[in-house]
């Protein structure tokens, strides 16, 4: 009996800053088909929207050149497809650096570049946010919209037989969702297999999160060898049944437990978790742990895809100043709170009502939980601020830092910072008005 | 028995915009029926009142014995402008589990 076909897919990268680690061992170790490297969080995209204004060859992942040297070789050794959303707002760009950096180590490698979800010339500001029921105009100054596309944006770029697909804003579990849908011949109206394939790719869109990463407290949930945490891999069958692996040897745990918390981590409604691709039901979804490091997810289906898609909006939200200041031993509360006092009514004129004082160590995190604040030995204490202008953010600092020879007794380790914020808000546009394509760069 | 929910269940935060997600899942499935009659809405609500200003909606889950609790407003404003110093609500499971239960 001819075996059933099974498409391994590897998670190397949950985020920006993901270790570099994990993926290599996946590509190298982990006998994988695709590779999924999930890199744009909410506000990524607006940032490298900023750094390609500075200089139009970048805005893409700020790690793609030190990603791309180790995998390269090895995913063209294995015959490995790569799937990320590097790209962020310049995957033209993104395509052309992994073709130089082909070059340089004498690899043939063919990029695709997915475009698309670029709709900042669509914007007109009077768009209404999902949130706030206020018009965009009314946030700040405009930097940039993104769309979420799904995964029939991709699917062009995976048959042109690309061995590296880069996207910019797509929805992550579209990143798994697309590679299915192509080796089994799925599509949007295989709405079943739709949602069970964003099940899977929900699971592995944060890598290291299901496989023990995020998870351990030390005590009732133990997780041997973090330091070498494995990312994981799944193994789909054309029913839509996945299996969660990880390469052996590698640190981390899947049981049960990491998996329940993936499956509902950042879930809004369980029952409609809204994708470009379907609307996916997790109320059906079971789970059953098959051996050590081994979990079996089946069940779980969707229904007809939302009509609009999410956009999501960058804005210039003003800037931040911060300032920090350390009291410790006898009386560190009482004086760390007659610091906080001090610089409320120093900064009163500049900031009326919105200076956030925060006392760390006692209630930075949980306000209204820990109702006994005498017993740190330390405290940090912590002043923030919104501010239009870098000048009047800076008075934080600066009034904060002047605690030193102005305030109570035995302040220590200022710190202090002002950041230029940019906020996102979310609106739905139609997608008749999306009109995603691809680019080929070869080396 | 009053007993803290870290004792016998465990939870992750997850943020969208201004909201706030937090699970709570049982290390023994057996508990599930208790959380389900103890961790009630309203229960959820006083004990993070400084923290969600908004809505509180609850998913019973018995296909993977959990629960799921959709916090409105919870995160300063939103993610991207709040000013705390945690402004995912990152440390926020730990939050919920401090509420005690009788089992």
């Amino acid at each position: 009996m001819k075996e059933l076909k099974k498409i391994r897919i590897g998670a190397g990268a949950g985020f920006s800053g993901d270790r570099l680690e994990p993926a290599k061992i996946l590509a190298q170790d982990g006998e994988i088909d695709y590779l999924v490297l999930e890199c744009l969080a909410e506000r990524t995209i607006a940032l490298a929207q900023k750094r390609k204004m500075v200089d139009s060859s970048k805005g893409y992942d700020p790690l793609l050149e030190r990603r791309m040297e180790i995998l390269l070789p090895i995913i063209k050794e294995k015959g490995i497809k790569i799937l990320s959303n590097m790209g962020a707002a310049n995957p033209l760009a993104a395509a052309k650096k992994i073709t130089e950096i082909a070059a340089k180590n004498n690899l043939t490698i063919k990029v695709a570049a997915v475009v698309g979800d670029d709709v900042l010339s669509l914007i007109t500001g009077n768009e209404i946010t999902l949130e706030s029921g206020q018009p965009l105009n009314s946030f700040g100054k405009i930097i940039s919209a993104n769309a979420y596309l799904g995964a029939d944006s991709i699917l062009p770029a995976i048959a042109s037989g690309a061995d590296i697909i880069i996207t910019g804003r797509v929805a992550d579990p579209s990143l798994v969702v697309a590679p299915l849908m192509y080796e089994f011949g799925w599509s949007y109206d295989d709405v079943e297999l739709i949602g069970k394939a964003t099940v899977i790719g929900h699971l592995m869109e944060c890598a290291g999160q299901v496989t023990g990463g995020y998870f351990a407290d030390g005590v009732n949930k133990i997780v041997p060898n973090l330091e070498i945490l494995g990312h994981p891999f799944v193994d789909v069958s054309q029913d839509g049944t996945a299996l969660l692996g990880k390469v052996e040897n590698t640190g981390g745990i899947i049981s049960l437990a990491t998996v329940k918390e993936q499956l509902l981590y950042e879930v809004l409604n369980p029952f409609a978790y809204l994708t470009p691709d379907v609307s996916a039901d997790f109320t059906t979804v079971s789970l059953k742990q098959i051996a050590p490091n081994s979990v079996q997810v089946s069940g779980g289906s969707g229904s007809s895809k939302p009509e609009k898609l999410k956009v999501s909006v960058g804005y210039h939200a003003g800037f931040m100043g911060e300032g920090e200041i350390l009291y410790a031993g006898a009386f560190a509360m009482e004086r760390a709170k007659m610091a906080g006092e001090i610089i409320r009514l120093r900064l009163q004129e500049q900031y009326p009502d919105k200076l956030r004082i925060d006392y760390i160590g006692n209630n930075s995190a949980h306000s209204g939980i820990n109702q006994d604040d005498s017993t740190a030995y330390e405290i940090r204490l912590r002043v923030a601020g919104m501010a239009d202008s870098p000048e009047i953010a800076a008075l934080i600092g600066e009034e904060v830092e002047a605690l030193y020879t102005n305030g109570p007794s035995g302040g220590g380790g200022v710190r202090k910072s002002i950041n230029e914020i940019i906020g996102i808000q979310s609106i739905l546009i139609s997608r008749n008005s999306i009109n995603p394509s691809f680019s080929i760069f070869e080396s | 028995m009053k007993t803290k929910l870290y004792h016998i269940a465990h939870s992750r935060a997850g943020d969208k915009g201004n909201t706030l997600m937090l699970s709570l899942i049982p290390f023994k499935e057996e508990d599930f029926p208790s959380l389900v009659e103890q961790v009630t809405v309203q229960k959820v609500k006083d004990h993070l009142k400084a923290i969600v200003k908004g809505n509180i909606i609850r998913y019973e889950m018995p296909n993977i014995s959990s629960l799921l609790f959709v916090c409105e407003e919870a995160l300063g404003g939103g993610v991207t402008t709040s000013l705390a110093l945690d402004p995912h609500g990152k440390t926020l499971n730990y939050a919920l589990l401090e509420l005690e239960v009788d089992l």
